[in-house]
């Protein structure tokens, strides 16, 4: 676990310093995805340079595992902990093998271990070892080099890493891939990211917890969800924008959204039947399923009045289905693309699993909202 | 993603060799101007001399060029340093002003303060060769990205790791642009010292001039020249090799 207290850094004349970062206090869990927020010049990136001393805090201790870190020699409290910049910092002069073996050559390692971890690390991020080894940073794509930066920062295996705007300087589609990628890496080397960002979008994607600053100042600390639900002041309630619950879509499974109270019914029921269950169960809507329980007709509200034929004359075909491990952003896409007010959830092995509705989701978006 | 990652890195072929090509065109044009007017023929009458006298000024440019590198590279990188930031313009301007005093007069002070010989002329050819080396260093050094330096100093370099690891290499090519200048400089000013008693190919130039003997001036005049070429050559091919290839441009 990272814990700073009372971090302060000034500048300047100690009779008016201009105050970049003003006694802040937090606490970020062993494992978890941190973003510091803000717009610039609100201290967040003077903040994480706290943490590997390349900026000397005024007053105020950074402890990582319980250990004060200015007792430890700031070289080796770097070399312990992963780095990455804006700019990626790739050193044109060395190959992508020798960028990524830095720290461990710093750190003595063996030279064929750390040659064997810069393969196995280039194969993480779908990277032929064989043909990037040897290549400069000029001869990568910027994404490519941006990976390469990440990889650099993992070869000597850190608990914690430091990212600065690490994917700011990448086109958007490329960023949203790295992003995916990074996440997905996450999930198994669970390290103790500090990530700096002035990207809301980007800071809601990767966070467990989001730190939002002002002018220095901790304005609010929390995990995204909270955060957009509930904002603490105006100032975070402006910053998050008039949006914030369409944010929220992405923050929200499927799974957690999804309506059960559906019924199956068979093609060839009578409609006049199929409604009387509907209103028996108060049931949104009625699917006919396949052979395999994967939904293929649906019926729904709009049939209320009808009283002759059978299901099939008036069901209408499912178009699409989200996947339940999807989230609401993804369901709400679908259902405007496919116009399919109703629209079925399946698991893994597509068979029907719950139903996503407008009234599902908006109920779902205001939860938590102080009114 | 990984699709475009299958793909070879583009090589640019070589581009033909033009400037080697017309170096000995016009070189081969000299020589057969030079044997059918019958010049050559007297030039190589001085054979004995033009092969010791270009000995001699190899040898002179060999420590003035030498010394020139050795102290004018370490100059460069305190300069750079941020220790000496507030004070590293004014001692460029001082390097800049001493290097607008002619070779001649750099050679005729050299003189007084230590006499005639190799000494005072190794001292004048160093003085006069210093200032490329230690602008381009400087300027080499200053020239990589600070946020290279960042990510060096990030990842736990110690500044002298940083430097070695990180500057240098990235400012190499443009320190050896000041280099190449400099002995360019170096050789072509070497016959100069001739006047300080000190030989080299300039014997045979002054001689010449003063005799109005025209063979015996180009005897000297002509391997100065070749000796520029080869010089520069050399350190070309040291530059191409030497600087990594993710940083050299001609590579």
């Amino acid at each position: 676990m990272i814990r700073l207290e009372n971090l302060t850094k000034h500048y300047g004349p100690a009779h008016d310093p201009l105050v970049a970062v003003d006694n802040i206090s937090l606490d970020l869990p062993t494992g978890e995805i941190c973003v510091l927020l803000g717009p610039s010049g609100c201290g967040k990136t003077t903040t994480m340079k706290m943490i590997n001393q390349l900026v000397r805090p005024t007053s105020g201790k950074v402890f990582i595992d319980g250990k004060d870190t200015s007792t430890v020699d700031p070289i080796e409290l770097r070399r312990s902990i992963g780095y990455v910049i804006q700019q990626i910092g790739l050193f044109p002069n060395k190959t992508v093998e020798e960028n990524i073996c830095v720290v461990p050559d710093l750190l003595g390692w063996d030279r064929r271990k750390s040659r064997v971890r810069a393969q196995e690390l280039l194969e993480l991020v779908g990277l032929q070892p064989d043909l990037f080894l040897k290549r400069y940073p000029k001869e990568l794509s910027g994404g490519q080099q941006q990976r390469v930066g990440v990889l650099r920062a993992l070869a000597a295996d850190p608990p914690v890493m430091l990212m600065d705007e690490p994917f700011g300087a990448i086109d958007p589609i490329n960023r949203e891939v790295i992003q995916e990628e990074f996440l997905k890496m996450q999930q198994s080397i669970r390290k103790t990211i500090i990530f700096v960002s002035h990207d809301l979008d980007e800071a809601v994607k990767m966070a467990d917890k989001i730190a939002i600053f002002r002018s220095g100042k901790l304005e609010q600390f929390a995990a995204p969800d909270d955060l957009l639900a509930r904002p603490a002041n105006s100032f975070i309630e402006d910053f998050l924008g008039s949006d914030r619950a369409l944010k929220r879509l992405r923050l929200i499974s499927v799974r957690d959204a999804m309506e059960t109270d559906f019924i199956t019914v068979l093609a060839s029921d009578s409609i006049e039947d199929a409604v009387r269950r509907m209103r028996a169960s108060r049931s949104v809507a009625a699917f006919v399923l396949n052979a395999d329980g994967a939904p293929q007709f649906v019926l729904g509200e709009q049939v209320a009045d009808t009283r002759t034929g059978t299901v099939s004359d008036h069901a209408e075909p499912v178009k699409c289905t989200v996947p339940r491990t999807g989230d609401l952003r993804q369901a709400v896409s679908l259902m405007f693309a496919h116009d399919m007010p109703l629209l079925p959830c399946v698991d893994e092995d597509g068979r029907m699993a719950g139903v996503m509705s407008y009234r599902s989701i908006v109920h779902n978006l205001g939860h938590g909202e102080d009114a | 993603m990984s699709a475009p990652a299958t793909l070879a890195a583009p090589r640019q072929g070589r581009r033909p060799a033009v400037a080697p090509v017309l170096v000995l065109a016009v070189l081969a044009g000299v020589i057969a101007w030079l044997w059918a007017s019958g010049m050559a023929a007297e030039i190589l009458t001085y054979s004995d001399d033009i092969s010791y006298l270009a000995m001699q000024h190899l040898e002179l440019v060999a420590w003035a060029g030498g010394l020139a590198i050795l102290t004018a590279v370490p100059v460069g990188i305190v300069l750079s340093r941020p220790a000496f930031r507030s004070i590293s313009e004014a001692v460029m301007q001082v390097f800049n002003i001493g290097s607008t005093v002619p070779t001649l007069a750099i050679l005729a002070l050299s003189m007084t303060l230590l006499g005639i010989g190799t000494v005072p002329a190794v001292f004048g050819l160093w003085a006069a060769t210093l200032l490329p080396i230690v602008r381009n260093t400087y300027a080499g050094l200053h020239a990589v990205p600070a946020h290279l330096v960042e990510a060096a100093t990030g990842m736990g370099m110690t500044p002298r790791q940083v430097l070695w690891r990180v500057e240098l290499p990235n400012a190499l090519f443009v320190m050896f642009g000041g280099i190449r200048t400099a002995l360019a400089i170096c050789v072509g000013s070497a016959p100069l010292v001739f006047l300080i008693g000190a030989g080299g190919l300039g014997e045979l130039i002054f001689t010449g001039i003063a005799l109005d003997e025209l063979p015996m001036m180009m005897a000297g005049a002509i391997p100065t020249a070749l000796i520029a070429v080869a010089v520069d050559f050399v350190f070309g091919q040291i530059q191409y090799h030497l600087v990594p290839r993710g940083i050299n441009p001609l590579r």
